[in-house]
């Protein structure tokens, strides 16, 4: 695969760290096919794709997290191998991730020299402590945080700026920042940036992470795209590329997935589900669609733009703040699983094995969860006609291994899904609510799960699906919502947007 | 869809044959061998097994040591007297257990009922009273107190250790108030007579422990209450998205060992004639010792019926077998502790084991 180097000439000199050819295989995946990066000192450098492209795993392997299975990573020249987090750290290679890695409930100066804390003779030197700590706030530019005030007290804000302060309390080179805009508003954003900056004035590289493109020509300097685990362009300026040449080159797969075909629409089938006027404090306002019978409905838009929790209100996971979902023309009480599971809606949560599965049990088990009472009489269980149903519908859904006595823990990501799923086939769902039936599913599997929830259309179940992967909304869906930041900014048939559209709305909501 | 790759479709009216073709590896303690089989055996055969080794073991050295004081009729009849109390309170903490909880506060619990009871009887006005008074006040007294501590935990958040932990202070406290710290006699001679029977040479408390533990396994293997226990402990966020009223459950298992904690009260008051607030002394350790040797899970979504059984059984032969030798009751303690760590380790390395990771 041809890698288009754009680098402009220009005397930016030895890169700092270069990365050639990184693979790294996970069972039944390969998260990264031969991966190349070159990072300049004093650049921010931006790494672009979409959900899956492997930004998450490179990041990981960057950090010692990760071991990858081939490849070589240079710094300064010299080969390098970080056998955990630690050694990375060692080379100067520090990483915020999303999710910050602090002590809530100890001081800004003890999580900055957490792990290296300075002493003499064990005992901890806190007047020296709080001085460094304040000189690396005053360098970064937020000299106001005080080094003795709790972690836990301050603002999302500024326990970032307390982890990049961890970061340059060593000997930081490169600074990786995954998403670190993701938890901002407007103004802290700005004041990130400066920072960015300020850090990159003095030799130190950035590798920025982020979906929004307006901000990656903020401050970013060069792009580099990864897709399906490799890099298809690298070194693009990121001021002057366009757009679309941006959503171009992270679009369009080498694996192809197989969609069932879609049905054309039925017009005089009946409204399942309506959603109207839905809202979460917080989390999203105003959605309002509906779902006819047979219909497939997808959502698509970044993580945390409020998709998932769309789905979560509507089951009834989360107390919506405003708004009404009814089936067949009836509300479901807000709040109440246990309501809308009666009014015959399924949920799929998105992570499978916390929120959806009883990994020990047996999987008839499973299978019956929601559908108890048919199987009983006066509370008692009639473990054979379980047994009968849950054979029934693994035989035809074609769970392998067979045998519905065996744990869930055994099965593969796709068979377990498969459960799921016929944990709702057997309660007769009305509406079913799929949270990104794919994940973790391996691509074999991906085509069979797409073909059961057209065949699920097929019986009349109106089919709510939620998915990172753009093309996954557009292929099995009948008509697309495009979620971007808690509001619906589109609602159209699926065939009348494609994913540079979508993608387009997602991440930079220019047209909107 | 019958393409398996190497099952033959003849043996296949079962769903069964399944070979370890995936990464099961060498999980030879868990493959189910048929289905036909009773739950009851191939869910914990193995460990089941190792009990029993253990009870047999303990046994023979009882034997061995006091010879025929031990093996005596009355002596087995004396083991079991012992063990019903403990017994009944055990099966309840099985079930908070398989659902996620635990409850610390069961002994408090039979002390207040057993003086609550009492003092009913003590200074009934009427003559005519009737002893089934005595018995549902014990059981409105255990339901109760296991109800605030379901509501606490259940609908107030209230994490189980803290709920119960307070509710095993003030229970405790309150039987001390109203009994004023003295040892009420119970002198319903038809409630002595009654329970203190025997049918065919057994004791009607043995008999009720019988009852109570057949009960329980019953509920918690055969009923939708019992698999909505594992599917609450084992996994409360799946079991809510499932549809599973949580909550609710939660709160019935913290009244259902309150109940038992009044059943276990009543046979205390029968066994000594007394109700006192120091009746039910550190149960809450013996139960949930019990509980743990029989192969229930202390994280929850795994529980047997049976295990405690054993456990409890195991425990109490135990100390006979330490009485009958003369060893004091410290010496009882050690071992008991070491029992307990023993049987831990050896579940974690099965577990481990069944899981292949």
């Amino acid at each position: 695969m041809a890698v288009r180097d754009l680098t402009d000439g220009s005397a930016a000199g030895e890169p700092l760290l270069t990365m050639r050819g990184i693979v790294k295989t996970f069972p039944g995946v390969r998260a990264l096919d031969g991966v190349d990066l070159d990072v300049r000192p004093g650049e921010v450098h931006c790494l672009l794709g979409q959900n899956g492209a492997g930004k998450s795993t490179l990041i990981k392997v960057l950090a010692g997290a990760h071991q990858p299975d081939g490849g070589e990573m240079r710094l300064d020249g010299d080969v390098v191998t970080f056998g955990t987090p630690m050694a990375a750290i060692n080379h100067g290679i520090s990483t915020i991730y999303q999710e910050l890695d602090l002590v809530p409930g100890l001081t800004v100066a003890e999580n900055v020299f957490l792990g290296h804390e300075l002493s003499r003779a064990g005992l901890s030197m806190r007047q020296q402590t709080q001085r460094r700590t304040r000189e690396l706030l005053e360098r970064l530019g937020h000299d106001e945080i005080p080094a003795g005030r709790e972690v836990g007290q301050l603002s999302a804000a500024g326990q970032q700026i307390v982890s990049m302060a961890r970061a340059l309390s060593r000997h930081t080179r490169v600074m990786i920042m995954d998403e670190p805009s993701a938890v901002l508003d407007q103004e802290e954003v700005h004041n990130l940036f400066r920072v960015i900056r300020e850090l990159t004035s003095q030799g130190v590289a950035v590798i920025y992470i982020s979906h929004r493109l307006e901000e990656i020509r903020e401050v970013g300097d060069r792009v580099t795209v990864l897709k399906d685990g490799r890099t298809v362009a690298t070194g693009l300026a990121a001021r002057e590329t366009p757009t679309s040449e941006l959503i171009r080159l992270m679009t369009g797969r080498d694996i192809e997935y197989v969609f069932p075909d879609r049905p054309a629409p039925d017009t005089d089938a009946p409204v399942v589900l309506e959603v109207e006027g839905l809202a979460l404090a917080g989390e999203f306002s105003d959605v309002s669609f509906r779902v006819h019978a047979g219909e497939i409905v997808g959502l698509a838009g970044l993580v945390g733009s409020g998709r998932s929790e769309i789905l979560e209100t509507i089951y009834g996971a989360r107390k919506a703040t405003a708004g009404t979902v009814s089936v067949d023309g009836r509300r479901l009480r807000p709040g109440s699983v246990a309501g809308a599971v009666r009014s015959a809606v399924g949920l799929c949560p998105e992570e499978r094995k916390s929120q959806g599965l009883l990994l020990d049990e047996a999987v008839y088990r499973n299978i019956t969860m929601s559908s108890m009472p048919r199987f009983s009489r006066g509370g008692f269980l009639d473990r054979t006609r379980e047994r009968e149903a849950a054979t029934e519908l693994t035989e035809s859904l074609d769970v392998r291994p067979a045998g519905v006595e065996r744990a869930v823990r055994t099965l593969s990501g796709g068979n377990q899904q498969k459960v799921v799923l016929a944990r709702w086939l057997l309660r007769d769902c009305r509406v079913l609510l799929l949270d990104e039936p794919t994940r973790g599913v391996d691509v074999g599997a991906r085509s069979e799960i797409y073909a059961l929830v057209r065949s699920l259309a097929a019986r009349g179940v109106a089919v709510v699906v939620v998915s990172s992967e753009v093309e996954e909304v557009l292929g099995l869906a009948d008509r697309v919502l495009v979620v971007r930041e808690g509001e619906v900014v589109h609602q159209g048939p699926a065939d009348e947007i494609d994913e540079h559209r979508v993608l387009d709305l997602v991440m930079e909501g220019s047209a909107a | 869809m019958s393409d398996e790759t190497s099952t033959t479709p003849a043996t296949a009216g079962e769903g069964l044959p399944a070979q370890a073709t995936a990464r099961s590896g060498r999980g030879a303690g868990n493959a189910a061998p048929t289905s036909r089989l009773p739950a009851l055996l191939h869910s914990g055969a193995g460990r089941n097994v190792g009990l029993v080794v253990a009870l047999a073991i303990l046994c023979v050295v009882g034997f061995i040591t006091s010879g025929e004081r031990f093996a005596d009729v009355d002596n087995m009849l004396t083991i079991l007297r012992l063990a019903s109390v403990i017994g009944v309170v055990s099966i309840g903490m099985t079930f908070v257990i398989t659902g996620g909880g635990i409850d610390l506060s069961v002994g408090a619990i039979v002390a207040l009922a057993s003086v609550w009871a009492t003092t009913l009887a003590t200074q009934a006005l009427a003559e005519n009273f009737h002893w089934i008074v005595i018995v549902s006040t014990a059981l409105l007294v255990g339901t109760g107190c296991g109800l605030v501590n379901g509501i606490l935990v259940a609908y107030g958040k209230v994490v189980p250790f803290i709920a119960t932990l307070a509710m095993l202070a003030s229970a405790r406290g309150l039987a001390e108030i109203l009994a004023d710290r003295r040892t009420q006699i119970l002198s319903v001679r038809e409630f002595v007579d009654f329970f203190g029977a025997s049918v065919l040479g057994v004791p009607v408390l043995v008999i009720m422990f019988a009852v109570v533990a057949a009960a329980g396994w019953v509920l918690l293997n055969r009923t939708t209450f019992g698999r909505r226990t594992f599917a609450v402990g084992g996994n409360p966020e799946a079991a809510r998205l499932a549809g599973i009223k949580v909550q609710r459950h939660t709160m019935l298992l913290y009244a259902l060992v309150g109940l038992c904690c009044g059943i276990a009260a009543v046979m205390i008051m029968a066994r000594t004639t007394t109700g006192s607030s120091t009746h039910g002394t550190l149960y809450e350790l013996d139960a949930i010792a019990a509980v743990v040797i029989g192969g229930t899970l202390l994280s929850g979504g795994r529980g047997t019926i049976v295990g405690t059984v054993f456990g409890v059984l195991i425990f109490t032969t135990l100390s006979n077998v330490f009485t009958l030798n003369n060893l004091s009751i410290s010496a009882q303690s050690v071992a008991k502790g070491l029992i307990i760590v023993i049987a831990v380790l050896l579940q974690q390395r099965l577990a481990a084991r069944s899981h292949g990771t």
